[in-house]
């Protein structure tokens, strides 16, 4: 076991993952010998070569395109998307390449081996294109197995088995806990598994759902609830799609009750499509309407950054309109 | 640090350049009658090839008309045919190793055919049945053959491109001497991903062709819509990678021109961009009428250089092929598709359960369920599906295959 931050860990699992496997390339934009304007890529080009680890030019849709031949060609890639805002140039080899490369060709061809990592999430004064939150786009694409890790214990064990798995995985890192995150993380090489949500509290009164950073969010709503005696239960979903929806309605069954938060904005979040299931799988055993706490339906702002964002208050909030339907 | 990898040179007065001093040549070896030009030189392709070359040719050309006299008959829902740009996709198929990687657009089908793609398998693919290889899936000419390395087509134009960049990088490292060649239009050289992939091939040196084949038109879109700059082979300039034009109707000319794009991407890690100048002859499918966009005139002008042909009269001047054998081969050819034709549309259509296969290695449950509510729809009202509900109690229709 090692003391770190969550960046740490993401360094950890790279090393990790190129030293198990020489298939193994990590690139991006920063990536090679300055290790990624975050860290994440540190010492790698040094420890594996040029070859392995390397800077591309600045351009997503290339970043992308390149790595998902390179998935086809039997490489194991993991490409850096810099901030998960600038994810979009590269929308059209995700939507209509990545997801659809097994389905198309009735597996003669696939990318499992593309793993894409990118920084998302508020909370870093970072206004429009350094904040957003972009996996309910990506939930919408069948083919895509989206991911996002809430401390750094997670964040190396799903990282090694997004990078493992046989599908394709974009790999969502709250940037705001990258430095802010730290923790026990085993040494030793271990998978966490993908389509699985973890219920992290046990409670019988409530169920808060939500992923990455918000979790952090929830479990400080949760005890001040507590302190008023309500027992929340709180579920980290992990993977965002495909979704572990029996873990979620199992919980539901037993208290009745659901609150889903997440940064990105309310409509079309991913909230809605965890409501829309579990309404009609528990329907007869729910004691209130579900709650979403979300970002508002604006672009990501700035100087009212705290009053945009679902912070434990408006969590705190939700779970006292929802004991008290 | 430099910022410039030429030494820039300090003047005093603004210097402006185009590009226009610069002007790329059309290499050819072939006449439009099939003549070689004088210090042509002696050609690489030999007969067994040359032989197979035209062959594919021909066997593209006998497919493209008997497949677009069936989408008119209503048999077929779509098609898209190579003619008049055979020799740009099986001149260049023909200069690689059978087992280097192509990446096409759409048009292509000449390269499968030289690699020995069947009539089966391309029928099973037009009339998405129970043995295409994709299920179904996809729209009529979206081949691929992971025997033949040759990927799987995808509608988005230009995608490809980056691909084949990365895919080369991998094979480089692999270290087993095998390239990538990318093929697309004009017109999809307009696309960001044709850029990325250049630039990165360029910085990262990467073994990979480029073949852009320059038809004339992207649908309707002539050239000169499409770009100011001296076609699509200048572009490489701005990469520093090496570019060639050839004629795209000349065998001889393409072969070579892919044969040395070889050399240079394999033994020397240097990517290359072939611009073929040829003419699209037909539609640019079945959904389109070219007589609104373009004069009889011109499509007259370039069937005059239709590149079997000039192929044909080599090589009978070679004595390498002779014009009974153009007749039976195009006659066994003709038969071959029209069986294989009918035998396809007999078929049954892909089983249910493929339609959620594939989409995951492992399919999730969600989409598990969602089949399981389906057949108990389909078993509802299995008038409203003709295509799944004949089959649904069959033995083939398999759990197993989700």
């Amino acid at each position: 076991m090692s003391r770190m931050n969550l960046l740490q860990a993401v360094n950890n699992a790279l090393d990790t993952a190129m030293a198990s496997d020489d298939r193994v390339l990590c690139f991006g934009e920063d990536v090679g010998v300055f290790g990624g304007v975050f860290r994440a890529t540190s010492h790698l080009q040094e420890k594996y070569g040029r070859e392995r680890c390397f800077n591309t030019p600045l351009v997503e849709q290339g970043i992308v395109g390149f790595a998902n031949g390179l998935a086809a060609q039997g490489s194991v890639p993991v490409a850096e998307i810099q901030f998960a805002d600038y994810i979009f140039p590269a929308f059209d080899q995700l939507v209509n390449e990545t997801a659809k490369f097994r389905y198309r060709s009735g597996s003669l061809f696939d990318v499992g081996g593309l793993t894409v990592r990118a920084p998302y999430g508020g909370g870093i004064a970072g206004g429009h294109y350094h904040s957003q939150s972009p996996e309910a786009y990506f939930a919408h694409t069948p083919g895509l197995t989206v991911v996002v890790p809430r401390n750094p214990h997670q964040a190396k064990g799903l990282l090694l088995a997004s990078i493992r798995s046989p599908d394709p995985v974009l790999f969502f890192e709250p940037k705001r806990l990258y430095r802010a995150s730290v923790g026990e993380v085993p040494d030793d090489d271990y998978e966490l598994p993908l389509r699985q949500a973890e219920v992290v509290q046990e409670g019988s009164d409530i169920t808060l759902l939500a992923w990455g950073a918000q979790m952090e969010v929830i479990e400080q709503a949760a005890d001040m609830a507590g302190k008023e005696g309500v027992s929340c239960e709180l579920i980290d979903l992990r993977t965002i799609v495909p979704w572990d929806v029996e873990t979620v309605v199992e919980s539901v069954l037993k208290t009745g009750r659901l609150i889903v938060s997440h940064e990105a904005p309310l409509t079309g979040g991913f909230a809605a499509e965890v409501a829309a299931t579990i309404q009609n799988r528990c329907f007869l055993y729910l004691e209130s309407p579900i709650e979403r706490v979300t970002g508002l339906d604006t672009p990501f702002p700035l100087t009212l950054e705290k009053e945009y964002m679902p912070g434990p208050l408006k969590v705190l909030d939700a779970i006292h309109r929802t004991m008290d339907f | 640090m430099k910022t410039t990898r030429s030494t820039a040179k300090p003047v005093h007065k603004p210097v402006f350049a185009n590009g226009d001093d610069i002007q790329i040549p059309v290499f050819t070896l072939l006449k439009p009658d099939g003549t070689a030009y004088a210090g042509a030189g002696k050609p690489t392709l030999d007969e067994a090839t040359a032989r197979r070359v035209y062959r594919a040719m021909l066997y593209t050309r006998v497919l493209d008309e008997r497949m677009m006299a069936a989408q008119r008959q209503g048999r077929l829902s779509f098609y898209m045919q190579c003619t008049g740009e055979e020799a740009a996709v099986v001149g260049s198929t023909a200069a690689l190793d059978d087992a280097d990687m192509i990446m096409a657009q759409y048009r292509e089908q000449g390269a499968l055919a030289y690699r020995g793609f069947t009539t089966d398998e391309f029928m099973n693919q037009l009339f998405g049945n129970e043995r295409d290889t994709a299920h179904g899936r996809q729209m009529p000419i979206h081949y691929g053959s992971r025997d033949l390395h040759y990927l799987t087509i995808s509608s988005p134009l230009a995608t490809q491109i980056p691909q084949a960049t990365g895919y080369a990088y991998g094979q480089k490292l692999a270290g087993q001497g095998h390239c990538t060649l990318a093929i697309f239009g004009e017109g999809a050289a307009s696309e960001g991903d044709f850029h990325a992939a250049l630039n990165m091939a360029s910085v990262h040196k990467v073994p990979v062709i480029f073949l852009c084949r320059n038809n004339g038109y992207a649908i309707s879109t002539p050239v000169t819509e499409q770009f100011a700059g001296d076609g699509v082979a200048a572009r490489a300039f701005g990469y520093r990678m090496q570019s060639i034009r050839v004629d795209g109707n000349d065998i001889l000319a393409v072969f070579e021109a892919t044969r040395e794009a070889r050399r240079l991407a394999v033994e020397h890690n240097e990517p290359v961009l072939i611009e073929a100048m040829t003419y699209r002859l037909a539609a640019h499918s079945s959904s389109d009428d070219p007589s609104g966009y373009r004069s009889k005139k011109e499509e007259e002008a370039w069937h005059k250089k239709d590149p079997l042909r000039r192929m044909q009269r080599w090589l009978i001047d070679r004595g390498w092929w002779t014009e009974d054998e153009e007749r039976e081969l195009t006659e066994s050819l003709r038969r071959e598709v029209l069986d294989g034709m009918k035998q396809a549309e007999k078929r049954r259509p892909p089983a249910l359960a493929t339609l959620i296969s594939d989409v995951y290695a492992e399919t999730p449950p969600l989409l598990r369920e969602q089949l399981e509510t389906l057949k108990a729809h389909i078993v509802r009202h299995p008038e409203a599906y003709p295509r799944s509900a004949p089959w649904l109690d069959d033995s083939t229709e398999k759990e197993g295959q989700a």
